[in-house]
């Protein structure tokens, strides 16, 4: 199928595509790299009657440092950038390991970095990784500037908290902690697939090499980024051990997800899936946590 | 509602051409209709079959997921522009003796996302080659033969 006739503007500086967004609104629909939303476009289930195309605004494509340690990456920056960037591999390692395992290379040469979290498809890798490292988006409109956690960010299925005149710029990862270790684990039946459903863990050891702070965030298991809140309680203070894995992947996989039935999959398998990538994950943190002292 | 047409000007294959083009058109549709360069098919229409795949500035992307306005000023290079019948690409060629294609369906989108890739991967293992061809289907071959081809030319090519 083909997508109805629209508008289409595309301004060469971040300044005229908010005023863009200002003046029309509910009406227009920002375009990044199009692998989410034109193939919607393409079956119609998204209809927007203006596009903004922000692909020639070269100024909000960048990978740089920021002075907590952390990294800031521009919105349009492209996941092939992020992919083979020495500067992301060395400041946020959970990042540099997700990038191949967004859709396929064809898409990542196009796709961009914010546009993914913008899109806000709960089966992105990019949406549970923002979640799990506590990132900060950096919000801007005509009228000004907000910056927004990545929790608030994402509200539901491609639902976010952006205005119909704002737009994503910037979102900044904050450093590593000490004692760190992450892991992000996913299914699918075919490589480069959507993931049947997966897990991130970002993990914190304590002195005594006990969990001090674990994040576990889902994609494909609800309604967006789910977190594993109850299963990470649990964990709290305590040594990781195959049990306490065993014990905190069972809760998450039955108390914190709300994983739907479709035709790729039934609610109960994904529930199945979630326990056992839970417990590979928290392993592989673990183990990334110890050997990163 | 009818959306004024927008003028684009794109080199394909190394040719200028200039159009006027509604700006839902996409690119398979303009190099396949506007300017009559069929060798890009569609498959899937939402970018997971690989079938459109062309290089644009020297990188594979899928053509179904670009607006044809979006090329403007860009260099795009489809199947016809990697060789010709009397001087094939080392690859074209190494797909004809390995018997990588039977129907062909997915051939040009296999190309032009080999070519990029053989540039940077000169000598590539198994692993890496299906790892660089999993973003295109095949429905005839099972890509046997067609990881046969890409070693062959990289062979051809060193």
């Amino acid at each position: 199928m083909k997508p109805p006739p629209f508008e289409y503007f595309a301004p060469a500086t971040l300044d005229e595509a908010l005023a863009l967004m200002a003046e029309h609104g509910y009406d227009a629909k920002a375009l990044a790299g199009g692998q989410s939303l034109i193939p919607m476009m393409n079956f119609r289930l998204a209809q927007p009657e203006i596009l903004v195309d922000l692909n020639n605004i070269s100024e909000l494509a960048y990978i740089r440092p920021s002075d907590d340690g952390g990294v800031l990456i521009g919105a349009m920056t492209r996941h092939r950038m992020v992919e083979r960037s020495p500067l992301i591999a060395e400041r946020a390692p959970l990042i540099y390991e997700t990038m191949p395992k967004i859709a396929t290379e064809q898409v990542r040469n196009r796709g961009t970095f914010g546009g993914s979290l913008a899109h806000a498809d709960s089966s992105a890798e990019l949406v549970a990784v923002s979640v799990a490292l506590n990132a900060r988006f950096r919000i801007r409109s005509q009228e000004g500037e907000r910056w927004v956690s990545a929790k608030e960010f994402f509200i539901s299925l491609f639902t976010t908290i952006l205005e119909p005149e704002e737009l994503v710029v910037e979102i900044a990862f904050p450093p590593m902690p000490e004692r760190s270790g992450w892991s992000i684990k996913e299914t699918a039946r075919r490589p480069h697939d959507f993931a049947l459903t997966g897990v991130v863990a970002m993990l914190t050891l304590d002195n005594e090499n006990h969990c001090q702070q674990v994040k576990l965030v889902y994609l494909s298991a609800g309604d967006g980024p789910m977190e594993g809140c109850q299963a990470a309680e649990t964990l709290k203070g305590q040594p990781l051990t195959a049990e306490t894995i065993q014990a905190a992947a069972e809760i998450a996989a039955s108390a914190d997800i709300d994983p739907s039935n479709d035709v790729h999959a039934t609610a109960e398998y994904r529930r199945h899936l979630a326990k056992v990538l839970t417990y590979q994950a928290l392993k592989e943190a673990f183990e990334r946590a110890i050997s990163n002292n | 509602m009818m959306s004024d047409l927008h003028n684009v000007t794109v080199t394909v294959n190394g040719n200028k051409y200039e159009r006027d083009v509604e700006p839902r058109l996409l690119l398979s549709d303009f190099l396949r209709h506007e300017l009559g360069l069929l060798g890009t098919h569609v498959g899937c229409e939402h970018g997971v079959c690989g079938a459109c795949t062309v290089m644009f500035d020297g990188q594979p992307v899928r053509s179904c997921l670009m607006f044809a306005v979006q090329a403007q000023g860009h260099e795009i290079t489809t199947v016809e522009g990697l060789g010709t019948m009397e001087a094939l690409h080392p690859l074209q060629e190494a797909f004809w003796e390995a018997h990588a294609l039977q129907c062909g369906f997915c051939t040009p989108g296999l190309l032009t996302t080999l070519v990029p890739f053989l540039e940077e991967n000169p000598d590539p293992s198994e692993e890496e080659i299906r790892e660089a061809i999993s973003g295109n289907l095949c429905r005839c071959t099972g890509y046997q033969h067609i990881v046969d081809a890409v070693k062959l030319a990289a062979e051809k090519m060193s």
